[in-house]
């Protein structure tokens, strides 16, 4: 009699593994890949309105000016001529900051896992709107934290909750946020809640980490100060120019006073000793001319115009008591249907009807939001994304009256 | 030989399909066939097929179109011979609401079961049915789709006002659900292989989190197998005896894995059998042939052997 042991290193593995485990909505996505099926479920950017001449260009211009810097190691807190680049691209948006206080990094994904590296303790509370990029809760949860969630509405995180928490005791290590039409659900923190959360924080001694990947994809209205500016001091601002540029080339970035910066760039050179030298130089080679610009125009045009398709065929398409937010930029949708739907069970008919989403349980590290789904706008054309709502739509109907047949 | 291995497909088994897949191309080619993998997804099978004119196709496709007989059909028309079980009889295996029927006439124990068709509750006001569903079946029962593997959208219910969201989920995999009685007790399974479908030693599974779901499945160190099972030789040899007449019920070939659960009177029930069961590093099959001392090649070879003799 033998225990068979399929991974003979299964005792050996730390605790944090433990979370990491087969999902079946993984599985489903296989079945999504196919040519057929609509997929509103990836938050995968644009990027063939990219006119490859640009980027071709940029790359040659780096490879004849600097080609030994390129192909060589460079200091862990990423070239500082890419870092002065993303001063200027920041100041866009309004956001001061110092070449100096910044740290280059592998896409913000990485940002999000070095502030866990340097802020969490295995048990440490930490706070996160809900529902959060879930991206940013895989990367804390390797840290091992309890998790404080902070309800949104129309305009973003209910700081309210916040305040009740700290009156209880709370005190988490950090906040974090992505104000402007966050993922996944594309609704923006207003200026009142902006400030009120920026007051709180500071009087509370909690930071703030701002996450900021959508925000120069505004389709309407007026930008709204970040949290950065309202409080330099207290705010980790983590930035990219996946949404903006390419998520290819792996550049992001955070903004943090001296102190944090410092152990920011020891824990980066510890995962991975520096950036690619290579794709920071093309960025910013990239955002040295004007041509973003207009590219940007192009891509902000393109994703305004897919999102008014979604809306308007959910408007036409989705079942009385289904409630979705209408976001001023960014990449996603975010739908409440009623409590009886579980969108995790659903996907596979959905996926049968050739259309799929994010399940909303995906963006709480609780097993919350059964009644909800992600859908994003950013990659299948208008046409695609009408004829993906009106499945998805007639599916809803369907289950609603099977769900009735079912005694409910 | 030149051996075509088809894996991958897009099914939510595909990665796993695509692991087995791997890994049987690795064992063919080291007992010196010309083997190479075909994935249906990749190129339409039929052109891929012609392109190298494979011998014989070894069928490591998990989930719908793999096991339910569409690519067998599909094999059968180009002459080309495979591993595994006929169309029609693979079409009734991935069937659970065909084969627990096929397994009772055979005399073969399965729990007993209500199927309820989508169509029923949506045309035909089954809903309203459902109280006689928990007074034939009992609580706590296992709702599960009647045509999907791993799995997937299987609910174990406990109470009766839980059992339409169970039902929603079957649902959502396929267009029938069953609702099967549960019997507590060891989970076990039992591969079949060669001309013979010769029994492998019972293996035992013990998910740590109590239910052999698809995360169970699929995540290392999710599950503890104990291989041979933890069973007296008598209940080991009925356990053994139930996957053979199952096995000859559905007229299974070559290699299939049967999977039962014991009872506390060391009674087993069969709850489903799989005419291509996984060949992963974490699959059960490989796991009982090595208990042998049978390498994962010599499975393979002689999955091969009882398919190509069969010309």
């Amino acid at each position: 009699m033998a225990e068979f042991s399929i991974d003979r290193f299964v005792d050996r593995y730390a605790r944090r593994t433990e979370g990491m485990s087969a999902s079946e909505v993984r599985a489903l996505f296989a079945v999504a890949s196919r040519p057929e099926v609509v997929s509103l479920a990836g938050g995968m950017p644009y990027v063939q309105a990219l006119p490859s001449g640009d980027v071709l260009e940029v790359v040659r211009e780096v490879l004849d000016e600097h080609g030994s810097m390129a192909l060589q190691y460079g200091g862990g807190q990423g070239h500082v001529a890419l870092r002065e680049r993303l001063v200027a691209l920041m100041s866009e948006e309004a956001i001061a900051a110092d070449p100096e206080d910044m740290v280059i990094t592998t896409g913000a994904q990485q940002a999000l896992d070095l502030v866990g590296k340097i802020f969490i303790d295995p048990g440490d509370l930490i706070a996160v709107e809900a529902p959060a990029y879930v991206g940013a809760l895989t990367a804390f949860s390797a840290y091992e934290p309890r998790y404080l969630q902070i309800e949104l509405d129309d305009d973003g995180m209910i700081v309210d909750r916040l305040e009740e928490a700290f009156v209880r005791g709370d005190r988490p290590k950090f906040v974090y946020t992505c104000p402007n039409f966050g993922n996944p659900a594309g609704v923006t923190l207003s200026y009142a809640r902006r400030a009120r959360l920026v007051s709180l924080c500071r009087e509370a001694g909690v930071p703030i980490v701002e996450d900021n990947p959508y925000g120069m994809l505004r389709f309407e209205g007026d930008p709204i100060p970040a949290l950065r500016t309202l409080d330099p001091d207290n705010v980790i601002y983590l930035g990219t120019v996946s949404k903006v540029f390419s998520p290819g080339v792996r550049v992001g970035w955070a903004l943090a006073e001296q102190s944090v910066v410092q152990r920011l760039v020891l824990a980066k050179e510890a995962a991975d000793l520096c950036g690619s030298s290579f794709t920071m130089l093309v960025t910013e080679r990239y955002f040295a001319g004007e041509r973003w610009r207009t590219n940007l125009a192009t891509l902000v045009d393109t994703y305004r115009r897919r999102r008014d398709a979604m809306l308007e065929a959910i408007d036409e398409t989705f079942p009385d008591g289904a409630l979705w937010t209408h976001p001023a930029g960014g990449f996603y949708v975010w739908v409440t249907l009623p409590d009886w739907v579980d969108t995790r069970a659903m996907l596979a008919a959905a996926v049968e009807r050739r259309v799929a989403y994010v399940p909303g349980t995906a963006f709480y590290p609780d097993g919350r939001g059964t009644n909800k789904m992600r859908l994003a706008f950013c990659y299948p054309t208008e046409d695609r994304i009408r004829e993906g709502i009106a499945r998805l739509g007639s599916l809803l109907t369907d289950e609603e009256q099977l769900y009735r047949s079912l005694g409910g | 030989m030149r051996v075509a291995v088809l894996a991958g497909g897009r099914t939510p088994e595909r990665d796993v399909s695509l692991r087995s897949g791997h890994r049987v191309m690795t064992s063919l080619t080291e007992l010196g066939h010309e083997t190479w993998v075909v994935d249906p997804a990749d190129a339409p099978l039929v052109e891929a097929l012609r392109e190298r004119e494979p011998e014989l196709c070894y069928l490591a496709l998990h989930g719908k179109e793999g096991e339910d007989g569409t690519v067998q059909r599909l094999l059968h028309l180009l002459d080309l011979p495979f591993t595994g079980t006929a169309p029609f009889d693979c079409e009734v295996a991935f069937d659970k609401v065909l084969a627990k029927d096929a397994l009772r006439r055979a005399g073969v124990d399965t729990p007993a079961w209500v199927t309820i068709e989508g169509s029923a509750l949506r045309d035909l006001g089954a809903g309203a049915a459902l109280d006689r569903v928990v007074e034939r079946i009992g609580l706590p029962c296992v709702v599960k789709p009647s045509r999907s593997g791993s799995a997937l959208g299987v609910s174990f219910v406990e109470r009766s006002l839980d059992l339409p969201a169970a039902m929603m989920a079957a649902l959502s995999f396929s267009g029938a659900a069953i609702v099967e009685r549960m019997i507590e007790g060891t989970e076990v399974a039992v591969g079949l292989v060669g001309a013979t479908l010769e029994t492998l030693p019972v293996v035992e599974i013990v998910p740590k989190n109590g239910a052999y779901d698809y995360a169970a499945r699929y995540t290392a160190g999710a599950t503890e197998y104990f291989s041979p099972a933890r069973l007296t030789g008598e209940v080991a040899g009925a356990v053994a005896g139930v996957a053979s007449s199952a096995a000859a019920a559905l007229r299974l070939r070559d290699v299939t894995r049967v999977d039962a659960i014991v009872d506390g009177e060391g009674r087993p029930w069969v709850l489903e059998v799989n005419v291509s069961p996984g060949m992963t590093e974490m699959s059960l099959l490989p796991m009982a042939a090595q208990a042998t001392g049978m390498s994962l090649a010599d499975l393979c070879d002689r999955v091969l052997r009882s398919a190509a003799d069969r010309r």
